[in-house]
C-alpha cells in the first residue's frame, strides 16, 4: 500500500466526501469527516518523512508514465504544504463539531461536512500533483466547496460574501488556464517536469512571458494579495468559526505554493526574477499590503475582522520573503506559511470559543471576558504573541528569518518596515486585550468557560505555537531544504 | 492578411473582453454570473482553438495512410472538465443568487449595500 500512499492522501479524503453525504446524520458524517483528516495527516506525515532528505517520489497515475499519464510528484515542498493542510485539517475538524452546531442549521450538518472535506481534498491535491492542468482542476474542487462553505454562516451577508468570492476567484482561477493553455500551446506538454525542460527553447517568443502575466495575476487573486485581497476580509468575517480557522490557515496558503511552483519549478527563478522582475511588483505590494493593511486592522471593532486584514498583512509577509528570491528569503516564506496556519488558526479558533458563548466576536462584547472565560482568552494571548513575532513563538522565528533575509539583501528600510509592523500588531492584539483583562464583565450573567471539545483543539495549536517556536529545528530544516530545491541549488 | 488568419483568436478577446467587462460594470448578480460565463468560454474557444491543425483529420488511427495529419484532442478533452467546472461554478453562484434575493429581497448590488449599512 504504501507505493499508492501518494494517491491514497487525495482519494480516501475524496471518497469520503461523498460518503459524509450519503450518510446523512451529523454525528456519523463528522466521524467520516475525521476519519479522512486523520489518514490524511498520517500520509502526509508519512510522506514528508520520506522525503525530508531532498527526495523525490514520483508517482504515475494509473501506471502511465510522464508526461503521457497525469503523474504525483513529492519533495519537501509539496510533502510540507500537505502536512500543514491535513494537520490543520485534522485539528479543525475536531474543532468543528461543537462549534458548527450553533452556526450552521443542523439538516445541513451533513452537507456541511461534505463539502469541508472536498475542500481539504481539493487543497491535498494541489500540493502533490505535478501536472498543471490538475492543479487548475483540484484549485476549483477546494474554491467551489470552499464558497459553499462561506456561504453557510448566520449572517445573510454571509451570502453576499461568498457571492464576491466566487467571482473574484473564478475570474482567478480562470486567468490560471488562459496561462496554462498558453504554456500548452508553446510547448505541448502539462506535465511541470516536462514544461521546466521545454520552456527555455521558446521562452524569448512572446506568449510566454503573457502566460507568466496571467499566472501572476491568477495566483495573486487566489492568495490575496494586495490589491486583490477585496473578497477576503468580508470572506474571513462572516463564514462559521470554524471555516474561517480552517481556511484562513490553509487555503491562501495553498495558493502560495501554487505559485511558488509555478514561479521555481516550471518557469524557474532565472525566468520569472531576472528576465520579468516579477519581484519589482511583488515587493511593493507585499510592503504596502504589510503596512496598510496592519493599520487597516487597528480600526476594525469586529475582532474577526480585524484579523482578516492582518491575514492579507502576513500573506505580505510571505510575499516579501518570496520576493527576496534567496534561500533565506525563500526560507522564510515558506516557514511563514507552516507558522501563519498555527498562528491564524489559534486566533480564529478562540474567537470561535467566543462567539459560542457570547453570540459576538465585537471588541465591546468582549468587555471582561479574561476572568470568564480564561483558558480561551489565554490562548487568544499567547496567539497573538505569536502573530506579533515574540520571542519564544513561531512569529518570532519567521520575522527573524524575514529580517536575516533582507539585511542579506542589503534592504534595511524593508527590515525596518517588518519591525514596526509588528508593532502594529501590538496595537489591536492589544485592543483585545485591553478589553477583556482591564474592563469589568459589565452583568452578572453567567457566562463559562468554552467547552473542552474546543478548547482541546484550541490548545493543542497554541501548544504547537510555542513547541515550534522553541524548538524550530524540525521546521526551519524542511523549509530550507523546500527552498533550495525550488532554487535548485545545495542538491 | 495574417491578421485575419487568426480571426479565431480574435473571437476569443472579443468574447473575453465582453465577459470581463460585463462581470466588472453590471451591478445585478445574475448578469455578473452571465458575464463570467461569457468570459469562461471565451477560454474554451481559446484551447479548441489550439487543437485545430490544418487539413488535420479527427484523432482515431487511419490505417494505410501513415502521414496523415491529426487534430490534437488533448485540449478538448481538457475543455470537457473546464465546462464541468463552469457549470459547477454558474450553479454555485445561481444557488447564492437566490438566497440573496431570499435574504434581502433584492438582487441588485447596490441595493445590498444600502441594506448592509
Amino acid at each position: 500500500m504504501s507505493e499508492h500512499l501518494p494517491v491514497l492522501l487525495v482519494a480516501i479524503p475524496f471518497i469520503a466526501a461523498p460518503l459524509a453525504a450519503l450518510l446523512n446524520r451529523p454525528t456519523l458524517s463528522w466521524g467520516v469527516a475525521l476519519a479522512a483528516a486523520l489518514w490524511a495527516l498520517y500520509a502526509s506525515a508519512d510522506l514528508l518523512a520520506q522525503v525530508q532528505g531532498g527526495q523525490v517520489l514520483v508517482y504515475e497515475m494509473g501506471g502511465w508514465a510522464a508526461p503521457i499519464g497525469i503523474e504525483y510528484r513529492i519533495d519537501a515542498v509539496s510533502a510540507f504544504v500537505a502536512f500543514i493542510v491535513a494537520g490543520i485539517g485534522a485539528v479543525t475538524t475536531v474543532y468543528a463539531r461543537q462549534s458548527v452546531v450553533r452556526e450552521v442549521e443542523e439538516d445541513r450538518l451533513p452537507l456541511f461536512y461534505a463539502a469541508w472535506i472536498l475542500c481539504m481534498t481539493g487543497l491535498l491535491g494541489i500540493s502533490v500533483t505535478g501536472d498543471v492542468f490538475n492543479v487548475f482542476v483540484f484549485l476549483e474542487i477546494s474554491s467551489l466547496s470552499a464558497y459553499a462553505l462561506i456561504a453557510m454562516g448566520q449572517d445573510r451577508r454571509a451570502l453576499v460574501s461568498a457571492y464576491q468570492y466566487l467571482i473574484m476567484g473564478s475570474v482567478g482561477a480562470t486567468f490560471i488556464v488562459i496561462g496554462i493553455g498558453l504554456m500548452y500551446a508553446m510547448t505541448g506538454t502539462l506535465n511541470m517536469a516536462d514544461l521546466a525542460e521545454r520552456l527555455p527553447p521558446v521562452m524569448d517568443q512572446r506568449t510566454i512571458p503573457v502566460a507568466f502575466a496571467f499566472l501572476a495575476v491568477g495566483f495573486s487573486l487566489k492568495l490575496a494579495l494586495f490589491p486583490l485581497h477585496l473578497w477576503l476580509p468580508n470572506a474571513y468575517t462572516f463564514a462559521p468559526s470554524a471555516v474561517t480557522a480552517f481556511i484562513a490557515s490553509t487555503a491562501t496558503k495553498v495558493a502560495v505554493y501554487m505559485m511558488l511552483r509555478f514561479f521555481f519549478t516550471v518557469f524557474g527563478a532565472a525566468f520569472a526574477f531576472d528576465q520579468m522582475q516579477v519581484d519589482l511588483v511583488f515587493l511593493p505590494l507585499a510592503l504596502v499590503a504589510i503596512f496598510s493593511m496592519s493599520l487597516v486592522a487597528i480600526f476594525q471593532s469586529n475582532v474577526k475582522r480585524m484579523l482578516a486584514f492582518s491575514s492579507v498583512a502576513q500573506i505580505g509577509y510571505i510575499i516579501l520573503g518570496v520576493s527576496m528570491a534567496s534561500v533565506t528569503g525563500l526560507t522564510a516564506a515558506i516557514l511563514h506559511l507552516f507558522n501563519h496556519a498555527l498562528m491564524k488558526g489559534a486566533l480564529f479558533m478562540a474567537l470561535g470559543a467566543v462567539f459560542y458563548r457570547i453570540g459576538s466576536v465585537h471588541v465591546e462584547a468582549m468587555r471582561g471576558l479574561g476572568r470568564k472565560m480564561p483558558w480561551t482568552m489565554a490562548a487568544f494571548v499567547l496567539a497573538g504573541f505569536s502573530l506579533i513575532g515574540v520571542p519564544l513563538t513561531v512569529g518570532f522565528i519567521s520575522k527573524w528569518y524575514l529580517i536575516t533575509g533582507a539585511l542579506e539583501r542589503g534592504w534595511w528600510p524593508v527590515a525596518v518596515l517588518v519591525l514596526i509592523t509588528s508593532l502594529i500588531a501590538v496595537v489591536y492584539i492589544w485592543k483585545v486585550v485591553e478589553v477583556a483583562y482591564f474592563e469589568e464583565f459589565p452583568d452578572d450573567h453567567p457566562v463559562a468557560e468554552a467547552p473542552l471539545g474546543l478548547l482541546l483543539p484550541l490548545w493543542f495549536l497554541v501548544v504547537a505555537n510555542l513547541y515550534f517556536g522553541t524548538n524550530a529545528s524540525f521546521t526551519t530544516r524542511i523549509a530550507g531544504r523546500a527552498a533550495e530545491l525550488l532554487l535548485g541549488v545545495g542538491q | 492578411m495574417e491578421a485575419l488568419g487568426l480571426f479565431n483568436y480574435w473571437a476569443v478577446v472579443f468574447l473575453m473582453m465582453t465577459g470581463f467587462y460585463t462581470l466588472i460594470a453590471r451591478g445585478n448578480l445574475v448578469k455578473k454570473l452571465i458575464g463570467l460565463s461569457i468570459f469562461q468560454a471565451s477560454v474554451f474557444i481559446l484551447y479548441i482553438s489550439l487543437g485545430k491543425i490544418t487539413g488535420g483529420t479527427p484523432p482515431y488511427l487511419i490505417y494505410g495512410a501513415e502521414d496523415a495529419v491529426y487534430s490534437n484532442p488533448v485540449p478538448h478533452v481538457l475543455i470537457l472538465t473546464a465546462i464541468v467546472v463552469g457549470v459547477a461554478t454558474t450553479a454555485v453562484g445561481l444557488a447564492l443568487v437566490v438566497r440573496i434575493k431570499e435574504a434581502y429581497g433584492t438582487i441588485e448590488e447596490d441595493e445590498i449595500e444600502d441594506e448592509s449599512l
